[in-house]
């Protein structure tokens, strides 16, 4: 190991990870607001990614280009599944329920894309996904400075949104508490619905970014989806911030670990990590007490 | 309170779940299939496939196999007279979900006969379910040694065992000229029952050549972020690189990484992922495929009229191209090959009386060639080769002796982007 490397590999962990937390950014809104544990935000990952890779194979669309419609795409798909199954959770058992409910998505929308697109693993291609540039003799990958870019730009709008708007005034409302909201007004169902939306939406830029970066197929879905999992519980449920630094740590500690020991103690490093972090603080890094009671 | 009754509730269903899995297994374990058919019936072949999870494109490649041969031997009278009825249930990559198959499959459908599941992963629990009911578990794609190191009796590989897919590629690195051959190699597999023992046969020879290994790694299976890792073989400047993969998107990852770091490996070769057809070269670029090797023991254009017929119905059946056909779905084709042969031999469905002529030193074909068991079921006849994308075209370039072999495309060209 040196120098070099090291730097290298903290470079390329905060360049992924900060994709990595834009996906589960989604996932942490929507247990935020709705209590609502998403399985399928992985599988929504990955119908992003196909709905760029048809967007570019079809209709020769950039793939950052295609986001303007991928994302208002998945935004009303979320929408679409919020109203047709997740608002319909109701009671004391509404939060494990969800599990079993988006778990079921995930295997409808894996069905139907294996039927659209098959098993076979694709991948999204555009001059910049693999090419580099150099800097101080480390090559940067121009996917991941742009997917980089693009998740700053993306969160950064959603932090505007949250704390520079009256919805999101209503949601961190919502966050707080579901019935005082409510006794102050704040539709709280129509919320709940946009930020499942919004939640789904921000799928479609990390699952672009992942296509390119990975070949995939529906199956993939499986592997994103423990890893996001994985990442707000560190960060803390509901804790858009705790994503983000979660995401980031969570990928660096990995990319970190493989250069300077070994890629075979990389994963379990950081589930030791992690436990050592629930240990000290179950609500995770950035999360609320009252989030894990809830 | 109310969480403490519903979990004693669970544990209590679970439990006595358990406890008829339990009376099932214990009242049919001495089962090993019906060895003879109502004439008119059809005999029911049983197998657990990858159909989604990590294997799904290898899996449904398999069903693909199975569902071939079936067409085909329904169509030559079936066996022995019977109808060929497949049933295949998913397993999601699960060696859990695959014990669980299995033993319905035997016990509750009464299948007559069992094929093997994907990979050498899942084989291993497959076939020690298959041996507690006495069945034969002849598998196609389970032929890592853990498979044969289980002390089962009943496992039978058709393909060739994977210690030796490297082989051929490590020899003919120590066969070049000494101004040709690569003077450094980098070893980097997934901790996965199907790479790893491949990695020191080729690194033993590699060795003896006078090859030095300068990088050396095990990343671990479940790992979805390669960069780290390829950085460091790119770091390496290892002048080869071998690649102990199982699918495709390792192999593009490190194909992408290796292209970003303006790294170029006179050879490369990976364990699996190449041969996946024109799945492979779509994922990766056919420009980037060009020179990328990989270790099998059969390819499309395998010069074997068993073979032929095979690809020609398969496209037939299913459309595309012959470079459309992976390696997987000839030995699920092969599989079925070998056991309609074992049973036309022993004139039954007696799995016992099936197990005794497959160990009996029998020799028998398949569309991957001649099969012979040794007493591990291992094939002794299964032939490594090698095989290479030049431009649009998938061929075989090992052992460098065999006359169907071409010229290696050597070194590799550069990426192209």
């Amino acid at each position: 190991m040196n120098g070099t490397a090291l730097t290298h590999a903290v470079i390329d962990g905060i360049l992924t990870g900060a994709v990595y937390a834009l996906m589960a950014t989604g996932l942490t809104l929507i247990f935020g607001v709705m209590n609502i544990i998403n399985i399928a935000q992985g599988i929504f990952v990955i119908l992003g990614a196909y709905l760029s890779y048809a967007l570019s194979v079809h209709l020769g669309i950039d793939l950052f280009v295609g986001l303007l419609i991928t994302i208002p795409t998945l935004f009303i798909v979320g929408i679409c599944v919020e109203r047709a199954f997740i608002g319909r959770l109701k009671g004391p058992e509404k939060t494990a329920m969800s599990i079993l409910v988006t778990y079921a998505i995930s295997l409808i929308i894996e069905g139907t894309l294996n039927l659209v697109f098959g098993v076979n693993y694709v991948q999204l291609h555009s001059w910049y996904v693999s090419k580099s540039f150099k800097v101080f003799g480390i090559y940067l990958p121009y996917i991941y400075v742009f997917g980089f870019i693009m998740a700053v730009v993306l969160l950064g709008a959603l932090y505007v949104m949250l704390y520079r708007t009256r919805f999101g005034a209503s949601v961190r409302a919502s966050l707080a508490d579901h019935t005082a909201a409510a006794l102050v007004g704040i539709d709280v169902r129509r919320v709940s619905t946009i930020c499942f939306g919004i939640g789904v939406a921000v799928t479609a830029a990390g699952g672009m970014v992942y296509g390119a970066t990975n070949a995939f197929n529906a199956s993939t879905s499986y592997d994103l989806i423990s890893r996001l999992l994985t990442i707000v519980v560190l960060g803390g449920l509901g804790s858009l911030g705790g994503a983000l630094v979660a995401g980031i740590v969570m990928v660096t500690l990995e990319d970190v670990v493989s250069v300077a020991w070994s890629p075979v103690w990389s994963t379990m490093v950081f589930f030791v990590v992690l436990v050592v972090v629930l240990s000290v603080r179950p609500q995770g890094l950035f999360g609320k007490q009252s989030a894990r009671v809830a | 309170m109310r969480f403490k009754s519903s979990g004693i509730r669970v544990l209590g269903v679970a439990a006595a779940a358990s406890c008829a899995l339990a009376l099932t297994a214990c009242g049919s374990s001495s089962s090993n299939g019906s060895s003879t058919i109502p004439s008119g019936q059809p005999v029911t072949i049983g197998a657990s496939l990858s159909l989604s999870g990590d294997f799904s494109a290898d899996g449904q490649a398999f069903q693909r196999g199975y569902e071939l041969w079936a067409q085909n031997q329904n169509a030559a009278g079936g066996l022995l007279g019977h109808q060929v009825k497949l049933k295949i249930v998913s397993d999601a990559s699960s060696p859990t979900q695959v014990v669980t198959n299995y033993q319905k499959l035997i016990s509750v459908n009464k299948v007559n006969l069992t094929f093997g599941p994907y990979s050498t992963l899942l084989s291993i629990p497959a076939a020690k379910i298959a041996k507690r009911y006495s069945y034969a578990m002849v598998e196609g794609a389970g032929g890592g040694p853990s498979v044969f190191a289980a002390g089962l009796t009943n496992v039978f590989d058709v393909t060739l065992p994977v210690s030796d897919d490297l082989t051929p590629f490590a020899n003919w690195l120590a066969a070049l000229p000494t101004s040709q051959r690569p003077k450094t190699v980098a070893y980097v597999t997934s901790n996965d029952p199907f790479t790893q023992p491949q990695i020191p046969v080729a690194q033993k020879i590699t060795n003896a050549a006078g090859i030095k290994t300068v990088y050396n790694s095990v990343f671990p299976a479940e790992a979805t972020d390669f960069t780290p890792i390829a950085d460091a073989v790119a770091a390496s400047k290892a002048e080869v690189v071998v690649l102990g993969s199982v699918d495709v998107p390792t192999v593009s990852a490190f194909m992408q990484a290796f292209e970003q770091a303006h790294y170029n490996p006179k050879a490369f070769i990976a364990t699996a992922g190449p041969d996946q057809g024109a799945t492979f070269a779509q994922a990766v670029g056919q420009n980037n495929a060009n020179g990328m090797m990989v270790p099998n023991s059969w390819y499309p254009g395998y010069d074997n009229a068993s073979s032929k017929a095979m690809v020609a119905s398969y496209v037939a059946k299913y459309g595309g191209s012959a470079s459309d056909v992976n390696a997987d779905v000839a030995e699920a084709y092969s599989v079925g090959q070998v056991v309609a042969q074992a049973v036309k031999a022993t004139g039954g469905f007696d799995n016992s009386k099936i197990i005794s002529y497959l160990h009996s030193g029998v020799t028998m074909q398949s569309v991957q060639g001649p099969v012979k068991f040794n007493n591990l079921g291992q094939n002794l006849l299964g032939v490594a080769f090698t095989f290479q994308w030049q431009g649009a075209n998938f061929v075989q370039v090992m052992p460098t002796s065999n006359p169907n072999s071409v010229p290696v495309l050597f070194p590799k060209p550069v990426w192209a982007g």
